[in-house]
């Protein structure tokens, strides 16, 4: 045997010794340890004033987002309110951890508040649990990381919320009575889902009575099969009164076939959709109103929530109340959840005063 | 010392390095809010480990002319399996071991590529980018594990004696230290630069040039699985698109750390004053509320510096030599 095989074959018995002491006893999963939570300490002062000189920062998924540009501009505007120091920071792209250097940095910056977005629930955990621990409030919008590592979450809309919303606007389109369809994203999207069983339910209640759901379609979130479901619905039912679209994706696509069809006023169409991409269709009279959560008095809501916070009016128990500037009063939920409320409505009169 | 000693020193690449970022510390340290304290060195050292650990084979292999692209993606499937091994109930010791295996061999099918086959480490490690990076996403989908052990990922970022120095940054010491020794102490570092600056001349005089890229490759993979393990443990979390990019990273750091991008030249102390100097120049640039997009355009332009420099000065010594001469 050569000196080169002695040395691999005394390497290979190293190596399966280390495999079968690793693979007997170890930490596996189930057997392993969980964080203690730290939730909301201390006690409220509901009449404390808001502190002035606050310095507020915004983090993003990921900088350069429109959405999230529109949302961090709310904050700023709340935040120069309640006489604070505004600023956004973010990485270039919303990946999982480039968000952890900039927490890192901003709880080195001794900042008073931070707001943030998740772009992974748990990969920013840490981070913003030591920047807690060095005396940052941290209020998460639009998307949650976990409980236990952060203050306040500020949700855009409650699946109730949208769900009512959407009965609401086509039931007034179609005046109260008919078919209509539904076009979702995917069959087995859980937002989606949640929201057409909630719609259904809603449709149960006698003021509702009249109108019928005949089928739900899925575009898959894909502009084209959108565009061609929306083609299907309107040839096999020729009765149908309407369509909801609850995705961005697929009311743009329907409202692009209809507006060309010879359905173009006579089929009512709402749905959850961006200003941006829905304004001709609202201008050339394809869609009466649509809705989504405005995403400026998401960022507007989260800053007084974070201000809230700083000044000890709130410690992000359930019960606590605190006064958002324009948006009014609000009520903290159960896990520190703050609902922003019910979706903004677009139609001819607002449309163009909004940007995203 | 005399004059000319003198001048060897400094105009040695890694000297030039450590003065520069002494100089950018200093410098941050002045004018940074927040720059010099404990809980920063902390920030920075966690922030530059996985880049360290990585950048350790590549500079071996780049000084052997060579260069290996796909660590990265090496370290995002290994990142998703070691998430997908988790949640099928093993340990997480044995886990980390299989992962770090899986690592090696992802790097020994390039070295595979390279060595048997010929093929220009570029092209196949360009393929190997997209193709492990795409087998993560088969692997975990866009779902994350999470469920890590709260021990282990606080491990990832705890200090020694609750300093400011993470025990990761001193762990990779080791590593440091070995592949150190190896590059510049044993015959076998020689002949790796003996290969870089003429792989046929090394070849014939006895070097088996293949079997050494081919280890070089493993060891890269095997370092990139171990990165691998470190970025979902610091992260708390296993995803497919771990690390994404860090590639670009790694090469700069790299190559700002002086070592050739056609082989033959380079230190390990370089690189590592390297990865250090480019994780300082971040950090302070981000202290300073620079914005993201600056601090890529910022980082790019240290790069080309860093190739431009040193070049433009050794073209302008041999003209002043060849005039004196003349």
């Amino acid at each position: 045997m050569s000196q080169h095989q002695r040395t691999v074959r005394v390497g290979l018995i190293a190596v399966l010794a280390l495999l079968v002491t690793a693979a007997c006893g170890g930490t596996t999963r189930g057997s392993g340890d969980s964080p203690t939570s730290n939730r909301a300490t201390g006690s409220a002062n509901p009449d404390a004033a808001l502190v002035e000189g606050l310095d507020v920062a915004f983090l993003p998924k990921q900088v350069n987002n429109p959405y999230f540009t529109v949302a961090d501009g709310g904050g700023k505007a709340a935040t120069e309110e309640f006489k604070g120091s505004y600023k956004e920071v973010g990485p270039s792209e919303a990946s999982a951890s480039s968000q952890v250097s900039y927490i890192n940095t901003l709880s080195q910056q001794q900042t008073d508040v931070i707001v943030t977005s998740a772009n992974d629930p748990n990969a920013i955990c840490g981070a913003l649990t030591s920047a807690r621990q060095a005396g940052a409030k941290v209020v998460t919008f639009d998307s949650d990381t976990k409980p236990e590592c952060r203050d306040v979450f500020v949700n855009q809309a409650t699946a109730e919320g949208i769900a009512k919303n959407q009965v609401e606007l086509i039931s007034a389109q179609i005046g109260g009575a008919g078919k209509i369809a539904i076009l979702s994203a995917t069959p087995n999207a859980t937002n989606q889902n949640a929201w057409i069983e909630l719609m259904r339910e809603e449709l149960r209640k006698p003021e509702h009575a009249g109108i019928e759901i005949v089928t739900v379609a899925y575009g898959n979130d894909d502009d084209q099969k959108s565009f061609q479901e929306t083609q299907g619905l309107l040839r096999s039912y020729p009765d149908l009164k309407g369509i909801v679209s609850p995705t961005t994706v697929g009311v743009a696509a329907a409202a692009r076939y209809l507006s060309t069809s010879e359905y173009k006023g006579k089929v009512a169409l709402t749905g959850l959709g961006t200003p941006n991409q829905m304004r001709e269709f609202v201008k050339d009279g394809t869609v009466e109103a649509f809705a989504l959560w405005n995403p400026a008095d998401l960022g507007y809501l989260a800053a007084y929530a974070g201000a809230a916070l700083a000044s000890g009016r709130i410690t992000g128990a359930a019960g606590e109340e605190f006064e958002a500037g324009k948006l009014g009063e609000y009520t903290i939920g159960a896990d520190g959840v703050v609902v922003l409320g019910p979706p903004t409505v677009f139609d001819q009169g607002n449309i163009d005063q909004f940007d995203f | 010392m005399t004059r000319d000693a003198l001048r060897a020193v400094s105009t040695r690449w890694d000297t030039v390095l450590l003065v520069v970022l002494a100089a950018v510390v200093v410098t941050a340290g002045l004018l940074v809010d927040g720059f010099a304290s404990g809980r920063n060195l902390q920030f920075l050292l966690l922030d530059v480990v996985a880049i360290a650990l990585i950048a350790l084979p590549l500079t071996l292999i780049v000084i052997t002319g060579e260069i290996d692209l796909s660590v990265a993606s090496t370290l995002g499937l290994c990142s998703a399996v070691m998430g997908q091994l988790w949640v099928a109930g093993l340990s997480l010791e044995l886990v980390v071991v299989l992962v770090v295996g899986l690592g090696a061999v992802l790097g020994a099918v390039n070295a595979v590529f390279v060595t048997r086959f010929a093929l220009p480490s570029l092209a196949v490690t360009i393929g190997t980018l997209a193709a492990y990076r795409g087998l993560a996403f088969v692997v975990l989908g866009d779902q994350a594990v999470a469920d890590f052990p709260f021990s282990w990922t606080t491990a990832a970022s705890s200090t020694v004696a609750d300093g400011s120095v993470p025990w990761a940054a001193v762990v990779t010491l080791v590593p440091a230290v070995v592949f150190g020794v190896v590059l510049h102490a044993t015959p076998f570092g020689r002949s790796l630069y003996a290969m870089g600056n003429n792989a046929e001349a090394a070849a014939f005089s006895g070097i088996r040039v293949a079997r050494a890229k081919f280890w070089l490759f493993v060891a890269s993979g095997a370092v990139s699985g171990l990165a691998g393990v470190y970025w979902t443990l610091r992260f708390a979390s296993a995803r497919a698109d771990n690390a994404a990019g860090l590639e670009l990273a790694v090469v700069a750091a790299v190559l700002l750390g002086g070592v050739s991008i056609f082989g033959g030249r380079g230190t390990l102390l370089g690189v590592l004053a390297g990865v250090l100097l480019l994780g300082a120049v971040r950090n302070a640039l981000q202290l300073a509320d620079v914005a993201a997009d600056t601090l890529d355009v910022v980082t790019g332009g240290l790069l080309i510096a860093s190739v431009v420099v040193p070049n433009a000065v050794g073209l302008a010594r041999t003209r002043w030599r060849r005039r004196r001469t003349a």
